[in-house]
């Protein structure tokens, strides 16, 4: 029983990573339709971002742990935000304003990923990272089952986000905007809509949430490298699709379907066979429900 | 039109293609070329940088008196540095570019076994010598007569551990936690676990877990291993990855002692894991603190160049490197037909009985690898790894 407990609070902690990152995935492509491959590499550069900022204001400005973490969460959001942003600037919005084919976005988000990857690998050095610690390590013991308080963080974050997500998209003004806008993109600005605001917005939420959870991640396994956002971007995406993309209450459940299955195949099998059982589930749940748990079958998204 | 440029654009991109790999044969003035096939990037970078570093301190030594000493006749060294990206795939095409395009006479590296056995079979069918400082898994050298190590073996590695867990530890029980696309953490965990049985009795190795190279999340291996109430933690893991498996093993409040392999002696460890990692303890291939003679000399050296104390990664590149220069000055002359050159080196290697290296002196077996003592280090207080206890075969 006690390590069922465990395990559990292990999987929450992992697959509130996975669904941070796909509420992100899920935000641009409903707006969008765009599945922003280099969102991945913006979760790593929020890591980094968190990294620096902590560093600047531990070491150089000497604060005290606590206050560093006051002041690293907001900035670490606003700093990604901005990167993210900067990607539709210069990435997406030249080729939407062109016309181009959804196709060729994606593949420029696709090198906009590894732009990102290897402009870190070349600028900081493939040495890794120790993130601070910010946040004095409490552990909480009941029988076998222990729990750190950042463990708790984690979990109640990842909630508190899905919530606040929730509620701006349904029931704010912008949020209709973005509902609009994935309705129809041709007909909303002719409403007076600036359509070009409403998707810088939407880049600032996912990216913000990304380098949050960037900053979480680097708390809770303090290595940075420059690949870390490759692999838990693609399965994060994959977690999105499966909740059905476009959907925030899908990208919430699949981030956690996909941490319940990785962690729960780890616990009763050998490690190798975690990403083909985890996935064959996945596939499983594609099969019987081709646009994911949640996923509507056409137009309306979000 | 545009079909034209983009032709011509092609057939310039050929042209210079062939151009730089026709002038990287050509001939120029003498000059013993060693290629380094080391991790620069990947998971394990500070290791690859430690073998340069100690490799271009050792260039500057021999390049300062005008060469390498070879029958009568000084010859400058020029060392070529590849990054293998800690890749079993690009170990092997890096070390078939040092053969075939830097031509060199002799390869050191790869360090980490995951390299180390598929690089050793490309450079013994391509007859180049090799000598691997830091590949400890038998694979490497065995049945390949042109391949080399500086560094003692597993089935050695892992009897120090066991005895050493035992009798620190009063341990009767124990797990393992491995990664299981890593050759030597693999081998190790494996040869571990063996002895610790026939030693304790079956079963007594209560978890025998595995993990992936990119995992970061071992709270689902961790809590196995926990609930099985090991006496201590079997980790033969790379740096990296022991800073994040120690932390979430305290975090799930796990308060017992873990035993490391050589894999944990970089400089960076300390770095990446804190606190987290202090008292623990972890077989190597020699102790910076306290250390006497030449090996000093070395960490003295290494230190005010570089500014950090040498790990074992450092000092075994150091020794594997002067094993081929030592190779080199055994045979006689300089052949400059690189074929015949490395035929020479490798006979000259495999003639070698003993060697006085700074992590030791060693006796080659007929099989290339040394028979070499084992220390076990603890991480003290200041994250010193200091020295607990040495084993000779």
């Amino acid at each position: 029983m006690d390590i069922l407990i465990q395990n559990l609070l292990n999987a929450l902690q992992w697959g509130s990573f996975y669904a941070l990152i796909a509420l992100g995935y899920t935000l641009v492509y409903g707006v969008l339709l765009l599945i922003n491959f280099a969102h991945g590499d913006v979760f790593m550069v929020g890591a980094y971002v968190a990294f620096f900022v902590a560093t600047f204001f531990l070491g150089i400005v000497d604060l005290s742990p606590g206050l560093t973490l006051a002041l690293t969460v907001p900035l670490t959001m606003l700093l990604t935000a901005g990167v993210g942003v900067t990607l539709e600037r210069v990435a997406y919005r030249p080729l939407r304003r062109k016309g181009a084919h959804r196709l060729y976005v994606v593949i420029t988000a696709l090198m906009c990923g590894l732009m990102l990857e290897n402009s870190n690998l070349a600028l900081l050095g493939a040495s890794r990272k120790k993130f601070p610690e910010l946040l004095d390590k409490v552990i909480y013991t009941w029988g076998n089952v222990s729990v750190t308080n950042l463990k708790l963080i984690v979990i109640l974050t990842a909630i508190a986000v899905f919530i606040l997500l929730e509620f701006i998209v349904t029931r704010t003004k912008i949020g209709m905007a973005m509902r609009g806008i994935s309705y129809d993109k041709f007909a909303i600005p002719l409403m007076g809509i600036p359509i070009d605001n409403v998707i810088v917005f939407t880049f600032v939420l996912g990216s913000g949430m990304a380098g949050l959870a960037g900053l979480l991640f680097a708390m809770s396994y303090p290595i940075l490298e420059p690949y870390m956002g490759a692999l838990i971007g693609w399965k994060a995406f994959i977690a999105a699709v499966v909740g059905g993309i476009g959907d925030i209450r899908g990208a919430f459940l699949g981030g956690f379907l996909l941490g319940f299955i990785e962690v729960g195949v780890v616990a009763i099998f050998p490690s190798t066979y975690r990403d083909l059982f985890a996935f064959s589930i996945l596939l499983m749940i594609l099969w019987i429900k081709p646009t994911g748990i949640f996923g509507v079958a056409k137009t309306t998204k979000i | 039109m545009s079909k034209m440029i983009l032709r011509t654009v092609m057939a310039v991109m050929v042209m210079s293609l062939a151009f730089v790999m026709l002038t990287g044969c050509s001939k120029e003035e003498e000059k013993i070329k060693i290629g380094f096939n080391i991790p620069l990037t990947g998971d394990i970078p500070k290791v690859g940088e430690a073998s340069k570093n100690a490799a271009e301190m050792l260039k500057e030594d021999i390049n300062s008196q005008g060469g390498l000493e070879v029958g009568g006749k000084k010859i400058p060294l020029e060392f070529y540095y590849e990054d293998n990206e800690s890749k079993a795939e690009s170990a092997v095409n890096v070390a078939l570019k040092l053969i075939e395009q830097n031509g060199v006479v002799a390869i050191i590296g790869p360090n980490s076994s995951k390299q180390a056995v598929p690089a050793g079979g490309t450079c013994n069918d391509n007859r180049t010598p090799m000598v691997s400082p830091w590949s400890t898994n038998p694979d490497t050298t065995k049945n390949r007569p042109w391949v080399f190590r500086a560094a003692f073996l597993d089935p050695f590695q892992g009897p120090v551990a066991v005895n050493f867990a035992a009798k620190q530890f009063k341990a009767k029980t124990a797990a393992v936690l491995f990664d299981i696309s890593n050759d030597y953490s693999k081998g190790l965990a494996e040869i571990f676990k063996d002895i610790w049985e026939k030693k304790n009795g079956a079963d007594s190795v209560v978890a025998f877990v595995s993990h992936g190279t990119k995992d970061q999340d071992f709270s689902a291996q961790l809590t196995k291993i926990i609930n099985s109430n090991p006496d201590f933690i079997f980790v033969p893991d790379n740096y990296n990855q022991v800073a994040l498996i120690i932390k979430q093993a305290h975090d799930l409040g796990w308060t017992g002692p873990f035993m490391g392999s050589d894999a944990w002696g970089s400089s960076e460890l300390m770095t990446l894991c804190g606190k987290d990692c202090i008292g623990q303890f972890f077989s190597t291939h020699y102790a910076a603190a306290g250390a006497k003679g030449a090996t000093k000399e070395f960490i003295d050296r290494y230190s005010a160049k570089f500014g950090e104390t040498p790990d074992d990664v450092a000092a075994l590149t150091w020794d594997a490197t002067r094993l081929v220069l030592q190779a080199i000055q055994d045979a006689g002359s300089f052949n400059s037909d690189v074929k015949a050159e490395r035929k020479a080196i490798r006979d000259a290697l495999s003639s070698v009985k003993e060697f006085a290296g700074i992590t030791g002196s060693m006796k080659f077996d007929e099989q290339g690898d040394p028979i070499k003592c084992a220390v076990v280090v603890r991480i003290d207080e200041n994250g010193q790894f200091v020295f607990a206890e040495s084993v000779c075969p």
